[in-house]
């Protein structure tokens, strides 16, 4: 009884018309012998019979979904396919018909669960542990994942495996842990894409393998991250990063300031020295030229213009100078008689 | 009326033998006949009507399709003496009805069996590897982000060398299971390591070895960060250094050149009279240095003065 429990859990729908299949018959029947036994009134049977067209009658058509298939069986034995619409089978007893929903596309949730559409999703302690994992490196990882599903073989995933969901469930865990068992941490945190990947191929390989008749359409990884209370040392790494830059970056500005500015600075040193070379090289000139203009004067009278560029210069220098001694050629010594505060202008003779 | 109720009393009668005869087999099922406990003819594994000989024979339906056995799962040290947290499904079938029937008679005692047969077998595999062997599938090389620590990354890679892996163990715990399951009439398909987990006490070591591995990297970081900006700061340094003495170097050249080339000039100039050049230029010299702050005493036989005396042009 346990286990009808679980089967039913598992895949009620499945398993109810397989009931239905199974046990219902014989009781009709044997209600159909009582029946018949105890009508005694005079058209009774034709009554009977009327009753058991109208049943067998009503049990022969069905119609189908469009995104679903009828499994036909036929004394339990799989005999077509019955494409979506109106559809006709032998009378219930005989032929029994199992839709299977072939066009819609299942979502099995691992690690997490939506609560509603687009709403938050809690981590419960079972979730906890579905999403919970080892990687290669000994670390471990919270790797929540979707697993979106269609059902290919409606002829396999009705009969080759007793639970085809519970199979999924077990085998998407042990083809996602293989792939992960075999990825550092800092893969499974970067390289989602590579993993969700790998674990469908792998998962896809499994599931044919055991011809459960599903095909998997996607495997999406949901947000991987390590455990809660590791969290914040990931974040530090974050942060230390950043802040290494920051600091690259400091360093930059500190060069940026000043090297532009030392290269402005260098270049009006040398516009000074350019500057500096003009003067001089046409200050020497200037210098040259007219010491040559002079000295042409001068070589034609050389005597007469040695005396006028003595006595001019005289002239231009005397009235500049401050107090003027003269002194007689054959005094030899100036300090017993002469007051040199007093006497301004005097001249001695 | 009479001869009516007794056709219909057959009718009746023979109704119900043939539903007591007819059975029908799912595609799920097989059938193993019974008659009075022993078993009687083959099994029937297709799927379809079949009859048999009504309240005699019994119909022992087994399923037919491939069954779940899910792992109790529990705490196994690995051969490092590391606890797990192991749970291991498999998947099994019955291939042999009549044994299956014989021997454990039910989906729930084979399931009891096959605790017994392959919770061993798993305990066996995962106690006799290491830790790694049964989280890694392949010696694949990981992207660890251990930047720096290249050294010993090597001698911990050399170590980790994966001889097995998963994939090989469980295949192991398929083939040591296997044999012992054949006297029920079970096959078992595959064997599953569905989860491996560190058990608490493990886990919480994990986090704080995982929480210093990760500080050191953020160190790591940080410290290259101030590093590189010393460098940047360094760079700087020079380059002031060698812009400023560069344009010293520059500056000096281009006024040395310039006074090279005015004592060119001059030298070529005055050269033509030096002794010229000097008078001129020492007449030059006493109007720029001499000022109203130098006082001036003056011999009468100066050539300046020598005329205050008298007017002879001897002196």
């Amino acid at each position: 009884m346990d286990l009808q429990d679980k089967l039913m859990n598992w895949d009620w729908e499945k398993l109810k018309q397989q009931q239905e299949g199974r046990s219902n018959v014989p009781p009709q029947m044997d209600e159909l012998v009582k029946k018949f036994k105890k009508f005694k009134l005079p058209g009774g049977p034709i009554l009977i019979l009327i009753l058991i067209a109208l049943f067998l009658g009503s049990s022969m058509f069905y119609t189908i979904g469009v995104d679903e298939v009828a499994v036909v069986q036929r004394f339990g034995k799989y005999v077509r396919i019955g494409q979506p619409g109106l559809n006709f089978k032998l009378p219930a007893g005989i032929e029994k018909v199992t839709k299977v929903k072939v066009r819609r596309i299942y979502k099995e949730e691992f690690g997490f669960r939506t609560i509603r559409a687009g709403e938050q999703k809690t981590f419960s302690s079972e979730d906890s542990n579905v999403s919970l994992m080892l990687t290669g490196d000994l670390n471990v990882a919270v790797v929540p994942w979707i697993v979106q599903y269609r059902i290919k073989d409606p002829y396999n995933f009705l009969f080759k495996v007793k639970d085809v969901r519970g199979l999924l469930m077990d085998m998407s865990e042990a083809a996602m842990r293989l792939v992960v068992g075999d990825r550092s941490i800092n893969e499974v945190i970067s390289k989602r894409e590579e993993i969700a990947n790998e674990a469908e191929i792998l998962l896809q390989k499994e599931l044919d393998n055991a011809e459960t008749g599903i095909n998997i359409v996607t495997i999406e990884m949901q947000r991987t991250n390590v455990p809660e209370p590791v969290q914040p040392s990931f974040n530090e790494v974050n942060q230390a990063t950043q802040e290494k830059e920051k600091l690259i970056y400091q360093a930059k500005e500190e060069y940026n300031k000043e090297i532009p500015a030392a290269i402005g600075e260098a270049e009006r040193t040398v516009k000074v020295a350019e500057g500096y070379a003009l003067d001089r090289v046409n200050r020497a000139k200037g210098d040259a030229e007219r010491f040559a203009a002079v000295y042409e004067e001068y070589v034609k009278a050389k005597d007469v213009t040695r005396r006028r560029l003595y006595l001019e210069a005289l002239k231009d220098l005397f009235p500049k100078l401050g107090k003027k001694y003269l002194i007689d050629q054959n005094q030899k010594n100036l300090l017993p008689i002469l007051n040199l505060e007093k006497e301004k202008y005097g001249i001695e003779k | 009326m009479k001869s009516k109720n007794i056709i219909l009393t057959v009718v009746v009668i023979a109704f119900v033998f043939v539903f007591a005869a007819a059975y029908i087999v799912d595609e799920t099922e097989q059938v193993v006949i019974t008659q009075f406990g022993k078993v009687i003819g083959t099994p029937k594994t297709e799927p379809g009507l079949y009859f048999k000989v009504p309240f005699i024979q019994n119909t022992n339906y087994f399923p037919k399709n491939l069954q779940i056995w899910d792992g109790d799962p529990g705490q196994i040290p690995t051969l490092d003496k590391t606890y797990l947290w192991v749970d291991a499904f498999a998947r099994w079938k019955i291939v042999d009805p009549i044994k299956f029937f014989q021997t454990v008679n039910n989906t729930l005692s084979a399931l009891g069996r096959l605790d017994d047969i392959i919770d061993p077998a798993v305990r066996n595999f995962i106690t006799s590897h290491s830790l790694i062997e049964t989280v890694r599938k392949s010696n694949r090389e990981l992207d660890t982000f251990e930047i720096g620590l290249e050294d010993i990354m090597q001698e911990k890679r050399v170590s980790y060398r994966i001889a097995t892996g998963r994939e090989k163990i469980t295949e192991g715990i398929l083939k040591q299971a296997q044999p012992k399951l054949d006297k029920f009439g079970i096959e078992l398909v595959d064997v599953k390591i569905k989860r491996v987990n560190y058990v608490e006490e493990v886990r919480n070591s994990v986090y704080a070895r995982m929480i210093a591995e990760r500080r050191q990297i953020a160190e790591k970081f940080r410290s290259e960060g101030k590093g590189e900006a010393q460098k940047i700061i360094g760079e700087k340094e020079r380059d002031l250094k060698k812009i400023t003495s560069q344009a010293y170097k520059t500056a000096q050249g281009i006024m040395g050149k310039a006074d090279a080339e005015a004592t060119v000039i001059f030298a070529k100039s005055y050269g033509m009279d030096p002794d010229f050049y000097s008078f001129t230029k020492t007449l030059e010299i006493y109007n720029q240095s001499l000022d109203e702050q130098n006082s001036l005493v003056l011999s009468t036989d100066s050539e300046f003065l020598k005329y205050l005396k008298g007017f002879s042009t001897k002196p």
